[in-house]
């Protein structure tokens, strides 16, 4: 029964209560009007789908951030919290948030050094379960790839594959 | 029921129960555990394992006996031949094909399928000519179709479903009657199960003279096909779902159909005589497997036919019956669960969603606890539109998996409930 209890406590560390949370009730849900950016990302894998947009003002500074589309419940909850983590700051700041999120899930940053943290994930933590998960990092991280395309205005959809 | 009855048949169950738990020690892959759990292999929909008779054969080949196939005198070539000939006339045997020039390697059912979509039916499209599927195919039995639509301008007709996932027969019907030029179709439904009540469709397309390819990749590893009984003119399936190697499959062709066809790809092995003014094309089989073949696949699909004929195609089909119905029955009965395909005539797989729980979540929740099942769309996006999911998860079921793996499976959807209460 060690072996039940260990992959249980595995699984309840993935779907903690704050994902589940999320994912139930997404923040920040819908589509916004009048935004600057947007960007789509597809996880052909599970079927995820989700567009983010934001309104990015004169300065650079991330005023308003809003998700749709449809996903399990990691996806969603990623989403959800990304809304609610970079809403207010700058892109530089947003950005710095989706390389150390990349870098802490994947477990290696983008150079392939150590996992690195430029910034305090805070709540964002949470998402940390993923890494006992590897087929479902790509999950986690679907809507960070977006808001990355998004800022820096690469192609409209991003695909995990 | 007389107690002598009862008897009989507690031991009819416990005997074949024991068979089966003696096929299950067949599959080394089967020996092993995931997370700490006893694996429990309910995906072999998507590929299923092979058994220590085929991974023996195909290393016996490539330890003593591999060169290439049909070019050599010397003797390690003339015995890869002889290997890979005699796995050809397994396959003839096994799905009782009228001759083995009607079997032909391919590299799996996409390719099958492919190759009569382009040989077949493409030199003999015109814009406007009709080409009818059901709505619960697999992607590698619409897209090619697709293909072939767009290079001659003809047009894609689709039979609908009902909620059970079964085809409308008569909506089929009318279809084929309205000057449909081919009707390609699933044996049984990867996503749902449903077997196609195919011999009474075959024999309305021909009575108006429609040619019929039929889909055989999720019926071959569970019931037993005969195509000369289903009277169809091409059938095409794949070795990896039928206990073989991966990247092995076969097109089973009429003959004066494929006698008829240009080849599909040129090379080595489909030439009688190449001159630069033209060249003379191989006889059948050979006409369609330009280049060297995938021989070790081919001497493993011999082997997985041969496995499977010991055990016989009648008891696979009846153990796995039972066992369907119990675990459709065992699905059926846990709070909030949604079967998805409830087809009368069924083979091997049950899809079904839980609460709101998206497929994906099902399916890592699962295979935490050593239970393999799929998840997602199942290449069959169109049938996941009709229901109206993102996908669904799928237990599918093999000869070797038994009422534990049932009771695991249901056991870990509890888990699942208690995780996302």
């Amino acid at each position: 029964m060690i072996a039940q209890s260990q992959s249980q406590e595995e699984l309840r560390d993935l779907y903690r209560e704050l994902i589940l949370d999320h994912a139930r009730s997404p923040r920040h849900f819908g589509k916004l009007d009048g935004a600057t950016h947007s960007a789509e990302g597809i996880n052909p894998l599970c079927g995820d789908k989700l567009k983010i947009y934001f309104s990015i003002d004169a300065d650079g500074r991330i005023s308003d951030a809003k998700f749709e589309g449809s996903g399990c419940a990691i996806s969603v909850a990623s989403a959800s919290l990304l809304t609610d983590t970079i809403i207010g700051l700058k892109t530089e700041a947003a950005l710095d948030f989706f390389s150390t999120v990349i870098s802490r899930l994947s477990g290696r940053s983008e150079d392939g050094e150590q996992p690195f943290s430029k910034v305090d994930l805070g709540k964002l933590i949470a998402l940390e379960g993923v890494k006992e998960f590897p087929s479902r990092v790509k999950c986690a991280t679907l809507a960070w790839h977006a808001l990355n395309s998004a800022i820096r205005n690469e192609s409209e959809t991003v695909s995990t594959e | 029921m007389t107690m002598s009855e009862q008897i009989n048949k507690v031991t009819e169950l416990a005997t074949r129960q024991s068979g089966v738990a003696k096929f299950r020690q067949d599959f080394p892959c089967l020996a092993q555990t995931i997370s700490d759990h006893p694996l429990v292999y309910l995906d072999s929909a998507a590929s299923a394992q092979q058994p220590l008779a085929v991974i023996e054969k195909v290393a016996d080949y490539h330890r003593h006996n591999h060169a290439n196939v049909h070019r050599g005198v010397h003797t390690l070539s003339h015995r890869a031949t002889e290997a890979y000939e005699g796995a050809r006339d397994l396959v003839q045997t096994f799905i009782n094909a009228g001759s083995r020039s009607e079997v032909v390697y391919t590299s799996g059912t996409t390719e099958s399928i492919n190759l009569v979509a382009q040989s077949f039916c493409r030199p003999k499209l015109a814009p406007g000519d009709k080409i009818l599927i059901t709505h619960l195919e697999h992607h590698s039995n619409i897209v090619p179709w697709q293909l072939v639509c767009e290079q001659t301008g003809a047009e894609l007709l689709v039979a609908p479903i009902n909620e059970a996932g079964e085809v409308d027969i008569d909506n089929l019907f009318r279809q084929l009657e309205n000057g449909v030029k081919m009707l390609a179709i699933a044996h049984v439904s990867n996503a749902l199960g449903t077997i196609m009540p195919l011999r009474e469709i075959i024999e309305k397309a021909h009575s108006l003279e429609v040619p019929v390819l039929v889909d055989g990749a999720q019926a071959v590893p569970h019931i037993s096909v005969d195509v000369q009984e289903l009277d169809c003119d091409f059938y095409a399936f794949s070795g990896h779902k039928m206990f073989g190697p991966t990247g092995i499959g076969i097109l089973f062709g009429r003959e004066t159909l494929l006698d008829a066809m240009p080849p599909y790809q040129g090379g080595g092995d489909m030439i009688l005589e190449v001159r630069f003014d033209g060249t003379t094309y191989n006889d059948l089989p050979y006409k369609f497997e330009a280049g060297t073949p995938n021989i070790s696949g081919a001497i493993g699909l011999g082997a997985a036919v041969s496995y499977m004929q010991t055990i016989g195609m009648h008891a696979i089909s009846a153990h796995e019956h039972e066992l369907l119905q119990y675990m459709t029955g065992q699905l059926d009965q846990v709070d909030g669960l949604r079967l998805i395909g409830t087809a009368a005539d069924k083979a091997s797989v049950q899809s079904f969603l839980l609460d709101d729980i998206h497929p994906h979540d099902l399916g890592t929740i699962l295979d935490h606890q050593g239970v393999a099942i799929r998840t997602g769309h199942h290449c069959a996006m169109p049938v996941m539109d009709f229901y109206g999911v993102p996908g669904t998860a799928r237990a599918s079921l093999a000869l070797y998996n038994n009422q534990d793996d049932v009771d695991r499976l249901v056991a870990a959807l509890t888990t699942a409930k208690e995780i996302f209460r």
